[in-house]
């Protein structure tokens, strides 16, 4: 969408995550000895140490936990894009994640509004995770 | 683990505080602002140079030195036996107090300089400065958003709005509160009034927060020197003793926070209590951190100076003025008086141990005897409150 924002760089923890991102799939992360998801993936599960974690794709699905609407931007890249949203996002699955959320009517985002992931194109060759409100109406009656 | 934690009760005092010409100081460097603030506190405490043995800074965005506690020493012509820089965010000077005093106890070194402070207002442009503390931000799962610190804050202040109905009048109060206190200290960056009004009018930077509810950006250093308790008997300056001490880090990017509501200032709150033997209704005074007028409000929650939900009203109301049931941030805080660096939360253990000998004026805390000094780095994420008092406890 916009070649100036920044592209997302993977490591090798997260290569899978941008990659699949890339393919329109949000990955996270869940232990296969105690269960436990997590957002932000590692080399080991943050709850028990085990290394036996396997990718599990997210519904894609969430609940708006926090949000902010900055009017100024911290980065030059960004200030053709003020006002956005920045919100922290409780996955259907659990775990936390940041985002943008965008579409017509992000800066009426509420705590607790429904959203769903989509793709935004940063380059060439990648795609970040965002959010756009769903069935917001229904949800604030 | 008791015994542990009551190894460092009462063994050390601070001696000697300092600090540099603050606002705008263009013909200083951010070392040059270190050292000012450290000649001051020797001063201040009639110790000698070669009484220094130890050395502890943070860090420098202006001057991003790799060994900045060895450049510091270098700088001062300091050859300690125990030096670091240690970063913690804004909990380094509280954190750094609690390693002092454990070298001392242990006997690794007798006297140390805690010192900190950037050239933030004059060292870099204002773009500079604000894409530096991006540093804070994830680089591969925040940053793609474009975050900036304010509106990592701005995130929790709107979710404390959503579950206890804090209001933006009652952060204001905050800014307000602090800016009075400012007016009173000689040495405050900012020296004009502001009302609630101008804080709401001010400039938006992420939602629910406006420039007047963000810290300052200053030139400014500051210092203090620990010292045994034994030693600090017979020194130039009233010393002011460690009671008590503890630390606590949940997380260092918000996404990975456990709460948005609840962090590790409940429980560094409770070690440094227990270690004291004291409570939130002993203190007298206290100093907490204020990068943004949301925070003091959450610190006097978790810390058990009001209930959960009730900051804010605990500002609104004037419980927080000098004269009030508990005066926070006497000097100003980093909301008016300085901010640059680590020094932020260094001056409120500076201005914590002025409350505690006296004699400040308007700026005195009628009978201050027991004084709460509250550190966090990151965004909420690392913690270290400490607890001072006039007396051994």
């Amino acid at each position: 969408m916009n070649s100036e924002l920044p592209i997302p760089v993977a490591n090798p923890d997260s290569q899978v995550y941008w990659d699949s991102a890339n393919q329109e799939r949000l990955m996270i992360r869940q232990c296969q000895a105690c269960k436990e998801l997590h957002f932000m993936p590692r080399y080991l599960c943050p709850a028990c140490w085990s290394t036996e974690l396997e990718w599990i794709q997210a519904s894609g699905f969430g609940v708006v936990h926090s949000f902010t609407i900055v009017r100024r931007a911290p980065m030059k890249e960004f200030d053709h894009l003020v006002p956005y949203v920045i919100a922290l996002i409780e996955l259907k699955e659990g775990p936390r994640m940041m985002t943008n959320i965008v579409g017509q009517d992000a800066l009426e985002t509420r705590i607790g509004d429904q959203v769903k992931v989509c793709f935004e194109a940063r380059g060439p060759a990648a795609k970040v995770p965002q959010f756009v409100r769903h069935l917001a109406k229904e949800v604030a009656n | 683990m008791t015994q542990t934690m009551n190894s460092i009760r009462n063994k050390v005092a601070i001696v000697g505080v300092g600090e540099s010409d603050i606002g705008k100081v263009p013909t200083m460097s951010g070392l040059g602002l270190n050292a000012q603030a450290a000649r001051r506190a020797l001063d201040d405490s009639g110790l000698k140079l070669s009484d220094i043995d130890g050395v502890l800074t943070a860090y420098s965005f202006t001057e991003p030195y790799f060994m900045l506690g060895s450049v510091l020493c270098e700088y001062l012509g300091i050859k300690p036996r125990y030096t670091a820089s240690m970063i913690v965010g804004g909990a380094s000077p509280a954190v750094m107090l609690k390693h002092a005093a454990e070298a001392i106890t242990a006997g690794h070194c007798q006297t140390v300089l805690v010192c900190a402070g950037e050239n933030r207002a004059t060292g870099q442009s204002r773009d500079q400065a604000v894409a530096a503390l991006m540093a804070v931000g994830h680089p591969y799962f925040e940053k793609p958003y474009g975050p900036s610190i304010p509106a990592f804050y701005a995130m929790i202040a709107r979710r404390h709005m959503e579950l206890f109905g804090t209001t933006e009048e009652q952060m204001a109060a905050v800014s307000v509160t602090t800016r009075q206190h400012a007016l009173l200290h000689p040495n405050a960056h900012m020296k004009k009034p502001i009302t609630i009004e101008d804080v709401m009018g001010s400039k938006p930077i992420a939602d629910p927060l406006k420039i007047l509810d963000c810290c300052l950006l200053s030139d400014a250093g500051g210092a203090f020197i620990v010292t045994s308790s034994e030693r600090a008997k017979d020194l130039r300056s009233k010393p002011a003793y460690l009671a008590g001490i503890g630390e606590y880090h949940t997380h260092e990017h918000l996404i990975c926070a456990p709460s948005l509501t609840e962090f590790g200032a409940a429980e560094s709150g409770q070690i440094a209590y227990r270690m004291a033997g004291l409570g939130p209704s002993d203190i007298d005074v206290a100093e907490l951190y204020d990068c943004f007028s949301i925070v003091p409000i959450i610190e006097l929650e978790e810390l058990g100076f009001c209930k959960q939900g009730e900051g804010g009203s605990f500002y609104q109301e004037g419980h927080a003025r000098i004269g009030g049931r508990l005066p926070v941030n006497t000097h100003g805080g980093m909301l008016s008086h300085a901010h640059a660096g680590a020094a932020g939360g260094l001056f409120g253990i500076v201005e914590a141990v002025r409350q505690l000998r006296g004699g400040l004026g308007a700026r005195q805390v009628e009978g201050a005897e027991i004084a709460l000094v509250h550190n966090e780095g990151g965004v909420l994420s690392s913690h270290c409150t400490l607890i001072l008092t006039k007396d051994k406890q």
